[in-house]
């Protein structure tokens, strides 16, 4: 069976404005990742991996090469319409978990599909399916206060994953959690890429995740430097 | 979507919503109040001339003119039939003016006299005084600000000297009677008040009068002779040209209250947005668009303004319904400076007011909820998740 191209990344730099002159972030980034791969991208702080999620993501642009992900250019597109591929097509995960702090745990997760037009019945459909898939549905009415950074985490995959998107871009999603909390998250993400199609990156340095990673891309100073593919997986 | 999600940021987030509407309530409460305060003195002004000194209207003698009181020798005589039917039915009173010298302890004051029908009860002046005194020669009411002026009190005998029709200055010992608490020092300051038919035995000027003020609602008679009718635009004309000519005086003070209020909802609104820097930057990284992002914050805005507005009616109503009834106590009688001011003022909170009070204030709620939020979109999303927004 043909796998499709998902991203696909030429000759991607990016410089970024430091007084009158530039640091290169990202220089000669070549990357192709194809549907259903579940990768992270490795490497200390300030090689480049939240930077390179960032472009994928639509949140940032590129310099110079060209970035398309999911057969979308995102080079010269508007923000409108990286915005609308992000609503369509991908989740976030980011490392301090961005729930908003007024929305219970039902609510963070309804707001991707709120966003895309989506039916309340089918809402309230997929965010409970959303919420059980991460163990939370006891908790579905509390707040992020109420609550532990690992289950806040969890909530905020499951507001990724609710609207099965093809792409899931994650920062750093153990930084700020405990092995426990850590290995959990990870077992959650990688049941749910067996499951759904989704395709999954991980910006991380956090060497407790790693064993979960089916392909490890090192960045260093802003090149690859390595890109190697693990045959069998270590954890689950 | 986009109202439903505004609704439940705006109850969601208890403690920030109350701030801000409390902040705007306040603001609404203030401009509405002190505006409201202010106009209440303007209005006053008007109403209390009318209440005790015009009226529905009044007729004068041709040669009559309250500002000059060159005019008042020769502005008297027997009043129009028309005219004089109004006063015979009650709707009407008669007053006669002279200018006169009263000496109170041994001074010399220069005063109008005016005679006036003591059983009157068109305008509010407690005249029927007058009625009660047949012992006395000539019974005299003066006002609180002219008792004070002239040291006199109730009981007090002091000599009147007048010029009669026949030009022959007589005098007489008048006797104050009652001391009356006016507002309006038009009828005080200066003036003695004696009964119509003393001051025209005095004057020599048997049933002459120099004008006559009717009651309210009635229709004004065309046939009176070389009499002058002046209604009650006419009469008050002064007081709003006053006002007329304060008006740019209340514009400026109207906008420096919004401006304060605008300062006081920026700063709440402006804080509230910019600390929300990483949810925009959120709701961005999940798809929404900058145009959707304002839209949503300006629209939480425009619910604040309208909370607001719901919430200084609850609040802060019944105050302003309780100061608009009772009215403000001054602390001091503006009525000696010539001014028409109330001992206790009452607001006056006019439909047009609260309008365009609450307009106003909604529109720089919307206006302070869109340019912060609109700054904070024009950041690249991956600033704005980290929270670095910066006022």
């Amino acid at each position: 069976m043909e796998t499709k191209n998902v991203i696909n990344i030429k000759n991607l730099v990016k410089r970024f404005p430091v007084g009158k002159d530039y640091f290169t972030a990202l220089q000669n980034v070549n990357l192709k990742l194809t549907e259903g791969e579940f990768i992270g991208l490795v490497g200390p702080s300030g090689s480049g991996k939240t930077t390179l999620l960032n472009i994928i993501g639509g949140l940032d642009s590129a310099t110079e090469g060209s970035v398309s992900v999911l057969g979308n250019s995102m080079d010269n597109t508007s923000h409108n319409e990286r915005a609308i591929i992000r609503r369509k097509y991908m989740g976030f995960i980011f490392q301090s978990y961005n729930l908003l702090p007024v929305y219970s745990v039902f609510e963070n997760v309804e707001l991707p599909l709120i966003l895309n037009n989506i039916e309340k019945s089918e809402r309230e459909k997929k965010v409970s399916q959303a919420i059980e898939w991460v163990g939370l549905s006891d908790k579905k009415n509390s707040k992020s206060a109420d609550m532990s950074g690992g289950e806040c985490q969890r909530t905020a995959i499951a507001r990724a994953i609710v609207h099965e998107p093809a792409l899931l871009l994650a920062d750093e999603p153990t930084a700020n959690l405990d092995a426990k909390n850590s290995h959990n998250i990870m077992k959650i993400l990688s049941k749910l890429n067996s499951e759904i199609s989704t395709s999954f990156v991980f910006a991380t340095h956090d060497e407790k995740i790693m064993g979960y990673l089916r392909r490890i891309i090192h960045l260093e100073d802003g090149k690859i430097i390595n890109d190697e593919k693990i045959s069998k997986l270590e954890s689950l | 979507m986009l109202f439903n999600i505004a609704i439940k940021n705006l109850f969601g987030a208890k403690l920030r919503t109350s701030l801000n509407v409390f902040v705007t309530s306040i603001s609404f409460f203030l401009v509405i109040f002190v505006s409201g305060m202010y106009d209440g003195m303007r209005e006053y002004a008007k109403n209390i001339t009318i209440e005790t000194e015009v009226a529905g209207g009044t007729y004068w003698h041709r040669e009559y003119d309250s500002m000059d009181p060159r005019t008042f020798e020769n502005s008297h005589s027997i009043i129009p039939n028309q005219i004089k039917k109004l006063i015979d039915q009650k709707y009407a009173f008669e007053v006669l003016v002279s200018q006169a010298s009263i000496y109170p302890n041994g001074r010399i004051m220069p005063v109008v006299m005016k005679g006036i029908t003591p059983d009157q009860t068109i305008i509010n002046m407690p005249t029927n005084v007058l009625n009660q005194h047949n012992d006395i020669t000539i019974p005299v009411l003066i006002g609180s600000g002219m008792a004070k002026n002239a040291n006199l009190k109730i009981g007090d005998s002091f000599t009147i000297r007048w010029l009669d029709a026949d030009r022959t200055y007589d005098a007489d010992e008048g006797t104050i009677v009652h001391i009356m608490e006016t507002e309006n020092f038009k009828l005080d300051l200066g003036h003695i008040w004696i009964p119509i038919s003393k001051a025209q035995s005095m004057l020599a000027m048997k049933d002459q009068a120099t004008y006559v003020t009717y009651d309210k609602d009635l229709e004004v008679i065309k046939d009176i002779e070389d009499w002058i009718h002046h209604d009650v635009d006419y009469m008050i004309r002064d007081m709003e040209a006053m006002i007329k000519a304060d008006e740019p005086g209340a514009q400026v003070m109207y906008s420096i209250l919004l401006a304060l209020a605008a300062m006081g909802i920026f700063n709440a609104q402006v804080l509230s947005i910019f600390g929300r820097g990483k949810e925009i930057g959120t709701l961005m990284a999940l798809g929404m668009t900058r145009s959707r992002v304002v839209t949503l914050f300006t629209l939480e805005g425009g619910l604040n303004a309208l909370l607001s507005s719901v919430i200084t009616l609850i609040m802060f109503g019944p105050v302003l319904f309780y100061f608009g009834r009772e009215g403000i106590p001054l602390p001091m009688d503006y009525t000696e400076m010539g001014m028409l001011v109330a001992k206790r003022l009452i607001p006056v909170y006019s439909f047009s007011l609260i309008v365009s009070t609450t307009i106003l204030i909604s529109i720089i709620v919307l206006i302070v909820s869109y340019i912060p939020s609109r700054k904070i979109t024009k950041m690249k999303p991956t600033e704005a998740l980290r929270g670095r927004a910066a006022v």
